[in-house]
Formats: C-alpha cells, structure tokens, sequence
C-alpha cells in the first residue's frame, strides 16, 4: 500500500467541501439583494432554491462560516507546505510552458481528441497541477476580495488594490461562480478515474500498479 | 481466505468511510441544532453572538482618519436614487418641526433646536459614495454639521458610547456607536448635491453616516437620544447586523 493523502489533507478536503458549499449558497442570498449581473441567475433559480428575500439571514451566515472556512483553507495550505505535498502540486517555475503544452495535452485525452496522455512525474498529470494550483490562488483571492467588499473604507487600499468596490465585488462573484464550475469538473474526473482514486482522498492509501 | 493486503485495503476502507459518516452526521447535526436555537433579534444567538465577535474586532481595527472615497462632486441639483420611505410617511408640518435632544440625564439635556440655528452652525462640504447593504452604491455630494461639530455647540463634554436616531413618527429609529458618530464625514446634513433635502432623501434634516450602511443614515430626524447603553435599533431588530460598518 501506498500512503496517498494524509488524513488532515483528507478532512480538511472534504470539510473545505462543505463550508464552500454553506459560502456560495449564502453568498446567492447576498448577491439576490442586488443582481447586477443579470440575467445570470434566472428567476426560477431564485424561486426553486427559496432565495428571495434572505439577504439578512444570508449576511449573518456568510459573515459566520467565513472564518471556519478560511481557517481549514489556511490549515490545508500550511500543512501542504510542511509536508512537502505541495511539491506534488506547485508547477516547477521552469517548467511552465511544459505544464501548459502537457495540460492541454490532457485535456484533448479527456475530450476523446487524443490517443495518448502526456508522460507525468508524480501522482498528478500537468492539468491537475494546474487546477489544484488554481483553486488554493482562488481560495487567498476570495478572502481578499471578500474582505475588500466587507471593510471598503477600513480596508480601502485592499480595495483600491482590487480595482475598487465594484470591481471587487465582481472578482469575489467570479471566484465564487469559479467554485461550482470547477466542482462540477472536479466530480466529471474523479468519477471517470474510479473508485481507487476516489478511496485515496477517504481513505488516504493507493495501490502500487496502476498510478491514475 | 484472503490476503492480508486486501484484508488491509478492506479495513482502512470500511474505518474511513465510517469515520466520514460520522463527521457527516455531526456536521449535520450541527447545522440542524445552529437554526433551532432560539432566536436574538431575528437569528439564531449563535450567529448573532459571532456578528457581535465580528463588531468587537472591526471597531478594535476603526479608525476616523480613513475616508471614503470622494469622487468629485455631481453638478448641483443631479437627481440621487431614492430608496426607503420608512418613517416618512406619517405628515409633518414642516415650519414646526425641531430637532429634539434626549437623554441620558433627561431634563439637563433635553433641548430643541430649530433648522435655523443647525444650519448657523459650522458648515461642512463633503463628497462620498454611500453604500447601500444590499449592494449598490451612490455617489453625491452633502452639506450640514459634522456630528463632531454639533457636539461642541450642544456643549456636551462626555462621550455617551451610543447615539440614537428616531424620525419624527417614531416608525424609523437607528443607534449607532460613538466612533462612527465622530468620524469626519458623519453629517447632520441638510442639502444633497447642492440642494436642499427633498422630502424622499429626508428633509429637513437628516443623518449621513458614509462609513455606515445605508441603513443607518436615517431620514427626518426627529429625536436624537445619548447613552451608554445600546439603543434601539430597526433593522438590528429584523436579523441585520446592528453594527453594519464599512
């Protein structure tokens, strides 16, 4: 057997799970109070979740869950680090124009548009790199945008940093929509990659053989 | 029968997934117990209790020389979004009305003042962009008398830590914290882009708050109350943050 993720790793995955989940959900009861994105979430969306009318309740918990949240996405990303995980996700500074070539590669394989994958070193292929690379940048930017948005005048160079109170809000909204789109590829994968995979991230171990 | 390995994979498995299911069931669970709980002021008290924690840190990191942002001020007279009718809807007859002080040593305290002399008072000009707690923002210029100010002419030497707005009808009321109350650009304001109130943006005089949501920029001040306690306050009454600071 071959020890895969580490138990913190493992729980604070599938923690991170939930409270982004508890995060998106009350941050659509904020974002209803004032849609300006439109017409990005139909009417019907509103009614079939019961969005309408919540922005109190939906301020209260954003503002609740937002510490758990940032605290297991700082444990996830400090413990990365110590255990040299982070090595398997962190593209190598010299290596980036492979890692797009080899992630495009991957992604014509995924499509059914490519016979072969890309030669890989380590247990991730240079898309996943990138994704998982992707999603702990986009975890520091909703804190800072978030925070941009929540403190505009005691945080106001945050905020002027981040293209200013609209703009900061727009970002905190993309990053948030970035979540569910990146949770809807994340499941397409690891349902394709089988049931061994998905044990590593419950159970932490893999097999030696066939390292997917 | 089997090999130790898989007797291995089968356990750890068998643990882990229990163990999921029971992190699952107490999350849950937890969730379930949060919105049982007995309400405070429209939320369960947990979630108020942490909005408090949350107030308790951000006035620890206020500071009144941070401004709003001040983009130049619109042409005089251009039209500001108007929104919120609450506590202006009873009549008023505007050649009687007073602004009224309250409290905490009611009688000692209590005095009237007349639009008249508020606007003798030291004038202030200021621009911002005041932001409503739902999400939008609006941009406008202001003219009246910085809280601080009035503070001096009311010739108060003590800082009760809370200040209470009501409108004339009683139907809106607003408290606030005493830090926010002396910052630069909080204004007993009567005029907007130039102009004087109209009725909808809260004549004739009424609350500016910029580093406040705009819910706590009370229209048609009727009474203003000082005191150490936390006073009433609407939309903290309806499940909002009673400190709702920017």
């Amino acid at each position: 057997m071959i020890e895969k993720h580490p138990r913190l790793i493992r729980w604070t995955h599938w923690l991170n799970f939930a409270l982004l989940a508890i995060m998106v959900w009350s941050g659509v009861l904020i974002y209803w109070a004032n849609d300006v994105y439109r017409p990005f979430f139909p009417l019907w969306f509103y009614n079939f979740f019961r969005i309408n009318h919540r922005l109190a309740e939906g301020m209260a918990i954003h503002f609740t869950f937002m510490w758990p949240t940032a605290v297991n996405g700082t444990v996830y990303f400090v413990y990365l680090l110590i255990s040299g995980q982070s090595r398997e996700i962190f593209p190598h500074p010299r290596s980036w124009l492979r890692l797009g070539r080899d992630a495009f590669r991957v992604a014509l394989y995924d499509l059914g548009l490519a016979k072969e994958l890309p030669r890989q070193d380590g247990i991730y292929n240079a898309a996943q790199k990138i994704a998982y690379s992707g999603i702990l940048l986009m975890g520091m930017g909703s804190i800072a945008s978030g925070l941009a948005i929540y403190k505009p005048i005691q945080a106001y160079w945050l905020t002027s940093l981040l293209g200013g109170y609209d703009f900061a809000r727009l970002i905190h909204f993309v990053l948030a929509m970035g979540y569910v789109l990146f949770l809807i590829i994340h499941v397409i994968q690891v349902l394709r990659a089988g049931w061994r995979n998905l044990r590593s991230m419950i159970a932490g171990f893999d097999l030696p053989g066939e390292i997917k | 029968m089997k090999d130790p390995i898989a007797r291995e994979v089968h356990k750890r498995t068998r643990r882990s997934i229990l163990a999921g299911l029971a992190g699952a069931v107490i999350g849950i669970s937890g969730w379930k117990w949060l919105f049982s709980q007995e309400r405070d002021e429209g939320l369960p008290w947990p979630l108020r209790r942490v909005l408090g924690l949350n107030e308790t840190l951000a006035s620890a990191c206020y500071s009144n020389s941070r401004l709003t942002p001040q983009p130049p001020a619109p042409a005089p007279g251009s039209p500001i979004r108007i929104n919120g009718p609450l506590g202006l809807e009873s009549p008023v007859d505007f050649t009687q009305w007073s602004l009224r002080i309250a409290g905490p040593f009611e009688g000692e305290y209590e005095k009237e003042f007349s639009l008249d002399e508020i606007r003798k008072m030291p004038r202030t000009e200021t621009t911002t962009e005041l932001k409503c707690i739902e999400g939008w923002t609006e941009r406008f210029s202001y003219s009246g008398v910085k809280f601080s100010d009035f503070l001096v002419q009311l010739g108060r030497p003590d800082r009760p830590a809370y200040v209470g707005f009501e409108t004339p009808d009683g139907e809106y009321y607003v408290s606030l914290d005493m830090d926010s109350m002396l910052h630069p650009q909080t204004l007993l304001a009567y005029e907007m882009n130039g102009k004087p109130l109209l009725i909808a943006h809260g004549a004739p005089l009424r609350l500016l708050v910029p580093v406040k949501y705009g819910i706590k920029s009370l229209k048609r001040v009727g009474t203003i109350t000082f005191s150490d306690e936390r006073l009433p306050d609407y939309w903290a009454e309806r499940g909002y943050d009673w400190y709702a600071g920017l």
